[in-house]
């Protein structure tokens, strides 16, 4: 079906080619205000939650440890606001149960400064050293998985990394929260990258960026060429054709390299770690000052709200605080009728607005009801077996028979047979499906049930 | 207050396409082609098509409301069923046939399974062939193409009343001093008297007074559109003309004095129509790239084969059906490789999750090997 694609060179099979709607690309950066109370949930990363070390009433300032644990998968919190605490407990979370998180009050009239980091000299640490800074800065991927980064810049004893890929696709439409970052903190990314290739023993890096970016790349190597002849190795700075879900690291690595990633296997396996612009470039800034993560670039978009932008927001901010500035007059009015945290293609489309932004979120979308980009609207007819999802899954899966065989409840087979663990839920065939068919969310509810019965 | 915002799983947006726009453009692309074979045949044909979709949309209908299948009228899809069974029964078939082929089409070929998505079978093709059995002799009478008269006359043979055997067609064009070439189609002249036709005149169905079906040409015109679109898949068709041409082109190198030239095969009967229209039907060709090229190869080869030793003149109605039966198999063992699989059988050295230098810079390649989609470098 594709006939054309053939012709038009693109970086790897499939995929789809979504509205990009970036409204807020040419917007700079603007801080968000301190809101009066934040909400740090102490679970935003996958692996184990850390414990938290303040009580009920403490004085914190901000930049300050409030939760920590020395399990491997998990990173401390940092107080985001000079205040008290004011609660420990179960407070709403973004997937509509309710997680244990810390409450702090903000003092009337402190500064807000970061007074808890000290200034260091990195320059003659080794990478071990490097490795255990970014734990203590409690830094995750600010991509959307939030998955530690200490865990995933470590390198095993018995591998060898010798490709950094620094991933500044951002392929979701709306989202340009990576984008702006790689234009005005350039500087910072740049340190990062430097810092990230230290730690891993890279010699080599390389920052694919999406050809509707053009701005970011020039930007990048104006930074590099600053930067100078490096130690560590060369950064590289490259344009790969826009797809979505280019931001996914098997095909970044595909439209990079041209090569595979085999199937069950992490990056390592070819010598690469892979990381978010967004990570690098708050890693640049924070490790030098000794500081941990505290703030984020959210981007905040979509036809609901009043003024679109990236704004820099503090983590616990509660999302009503973010939309009340954003201007988004009335969420509850009729007007304005879906609120999603993250893309539109995997974003999580979420009920109540007192949950907080953390590590993990890259957006924050507000649909009106007129441009809400229905599915129910629609009828929902058989599967007519045209084959566009088949065409479009960019892990060349076949998720119409898949689908038929989750209607049948059929889950082993989906799994042994026809290779349902190897889907990452991009949403690409639910995209194109043309009779309506809530494919991921069947293959998600399957791969739960099959996670269930292996436990 | 409780928040009337919504919750839904992602992904929050969605293409443009739906099953509507699918059929619909179906249809439209149908519409040049029923127009021409109105011009070639006059008001008898307009009549058929009339006639034929009418009874596809009743039945449909019926078995929506009753609620024995899936789907709904709108969708267009009975709608595409009509005109294509229409376009391959002959322009001055009995319309009451004609009535009693829709309605098998529909009943049998798509409500007896489910409605649309879970037919197995092509519904248009179901009610052929139950009134090419049910009425061998109305089927296989066609009348010469552009007669004089043709849109103030009907073919006497279309007004037959229902459950009576039709009036001789022969007879009607013997008044017509038309009777050399009464009744025959250029594969059963080439079956049967051993004329091969021009493939010209095929392909254009534009010269005069030849018994021939929908024009060929029209219809790749047509299907290209529908494939350009991304409304209908181009593996299938060309599979099927690729395989039909190697076919013939075969058996007419090893023996051109018995079998006829390969583009007298591809542009005769209904293989254009049924390559374009009737194979690409999506639910009941497989879903696999790999097993669309299959099943279109299969469907050229049975079609000449069955044309060549068969009692039969046509082959292309079979060989659709007997492939759609293959359909399932077929898909079943053409699955996609899933990315990052054929890396896993490519190098057996790989262990998981890690294998210390498994792909070596040097090997992992230059920073962009694939230069050619990145923008040219502004000279200095």
């Amino acid at each position: 079906m594709k006939l054309l694609s053939y012709f038009r060179g693109e970086a790897f099979q499939r995929g789809v080619h979504p509205p990009s709607c970036k409204l807020t690309a040419d917007r700079k950066i603007r801080r968000l205000p301190f809101p009066p109370k934040v909400t740090v949930p102490l679970s935003q990363h996958i692996g184990k939650a850390p414990r938290p070390i303040v009580r009920v009433g403490q004085e914190v300032v901000r930049g300050q440890p409030i939760a920590r644990s020395d399990e491997w998968l998990s990173v401390p919190h940092h107080a985001p606001l000079s205040g008290v605490v004011e609660f420990i407990g179960l407070r709403p979370g973004m997937r509509g149960t309710w997680i244990e998180s810390i409450v702090i009050r903000a003092h009337p009239g402190a500064t807000q400064e970061d007074l808890w980091g000290r200034p260091r000299d990195l320059s003659q640490a080794t990478g071990q050293d490097i490795l255990q800074a970014i734990w203590d800065t409690g830094m995750v991927g600010l991509g959307g998985a939030a998955f530690p980064t200490h865990a995933k810049l470590s390198v095993p004893k018995q591998a060898k990394v010798h490709t950094l890929v620094v991933n500044g696709c951002e392929c979701e439409p709306y989202l340009t929260c990576d984008h702006r970052v790689m234009v005005e903190q350039s500087d910072d990314l740049i340190a990062g990258i430097r810092y990230a290739m230290r730690a891993t023993g890279a010699e080599r890096a390389i920052i694919g960026i999406e050809d509707n970016k053009p701005d970011a790349r020039s930007v990048l190597r104006d930074a590099i060429a600053r930067a100078g002849t490096l130690p560590e190795g060369e950064i590289f700075a490259e344009l790969v054709p826009t797809k979505y879900p280019q931001g996914a690291e098997k095909m970044l690595i595909m439209a990079l390299f041209g090569t595979e990633m085999p199937a069950g296997g992490l990056p390592i396996a070819l010598g690469m770690v892979v990381s978010n612009v967004g990570t690098l470039a708050a890693l640049g800034k924070l490790l030098p000052a000794g500081q941990g993560l505290t703030e984020r670039v959210v981007t905040v978009t979509g036809s609901g709200v009043a003024r679109p932008g990236d704004y820099r927001v503090i983590l616990g901010t509660p999302l009503k605080f973010v939309l009340d500035y954003a201007g988004v007059p009335a969420v509850h009015a009729l007007d304005a009728r879906q609120v999603i945290l993250g893309g539109p293609m995997m974003g999580q489309a979420i009920g109540s607005l007192d949950v907080p932004i953390t590590k993990g979120v890259s957006g924050v979308l507000v649909f009106r009801r007129e441009d809400m980009q229905v599915r129910e609207t629609r009828q929902t007819y058989p599967c007519i077996k045209c084959g566009e999802c088949v065409e479009s899954c960019p892990m060349g899966l076949n998720p119409s028979t898949l689908g038929m065989l989750a209607a049948k409840r059929e889950y082993e087979l989906m799994g042994e047979r026809y290779f349902l663990g190897d889907c990452f839920e991009c949403g690409c065939c639910t995209y194109v499906c043309p009779s309506n068919i809530p494919l991921v969310q069947q293959f998600r509810v399957a791969k739960q049930i099959l996670r269930e019965k292996a436990a | 207050m409780t928040a009337p915002i919504e919750i839904r799983s992602a992904p929050h947006v969605q293409g443009a396409k739906t099953v509507e726009t699918i059929m619909r453009h179906v249809v439209y692309s149908l519409l040049p082609i029923c127009a021409f074979y109105v011009f070639q045949y006059g008001i008898s044909a307009l009549a058929s098509l009339v006639v034929v979709t009418a009874a596809c949309l009743l039945t449909e209908r019926f078995f929506v409301r009753t609620g024995t299948q899936a789907g709904r009228l709108s969708d267009y899809s009975a709608v595409i069923t009509g005109l294509l069974l229409a376009l391959t029964l002959p322009p001055g078939f009995p319309l009451w046939m004609g009535a009693v082929a829709g309605l098998v089409a529909i009943a049998l070929g798509k409500a007896l399974f489910g409605g649309i998505g879970f037919n197995v079978f092509n519904p248009a093709l179901v009610g052929r062939a139950f009134v090419q059995a049910a009425f061998p002799t109305a089927i296989a009478t066609y009348t010469p193409s552009f007669l004089t008269g043709r849109f103030t006359e009907f073919i006497p043979s279309s007004l037959a009343w229902p459950l009576m055997i039709p009036a001789d067609a022969a007879a009607w064009l013997k008044v017509k001093n038309l009777d050399a070439l009464a009744g025959a189609t250029p594969l059963a002249k080439w079956k049967f008297d051993g004329v091969v036709a021009n493939a010209v005149d095929l392909l254009t169905s534009l010269s005069g007074h030849m018994a021939v079906g929908p024009a060929p040409l029209l219809i790749l015109l047509c299907g290209a559109y529908l494939a350009l679109r991304r409304f209908m898949d181009w593996r299938i068709p060309l599979a099927i003309i690729g395989s039909a041409a190697l076919t013939a082109w075969l058996l007419f190198a090893f023996d051109p004095a018995r079998y006829p030239n390969p583009f007298f095969m591809l542009f005769s009967g209904g293989l254009i129509l049924g390559a374009v229209y009737m194979a690409t039907d999506m639910a009941t060709s497989p879903v696999t790239p790999k097993g669309m090229w299959v099943y279109g190869a299969l469907i050229g080869l049975l079609t000449v084969v069955i044309r060549y030793y068969s009692g039969l003149p046509e082959g292309v109605m079979y060989a659709i059906l007997i492939a759609n039966a293959a359909s399932p198999l077929i898909e079943k063992i053409t699955q996609p490789v899933p990315f990052g699989r054929s890396v896993l059988n490519r190098r057996k050295r790989a262990t998981y999750p890690l294998n210390p230098g498994y792909i070596s810079r040097e090997e992992a390649g230059a920073v962009t090997p694939k230069k050619r989609f990145l923008p040219k470098k502004p000279k200095k």
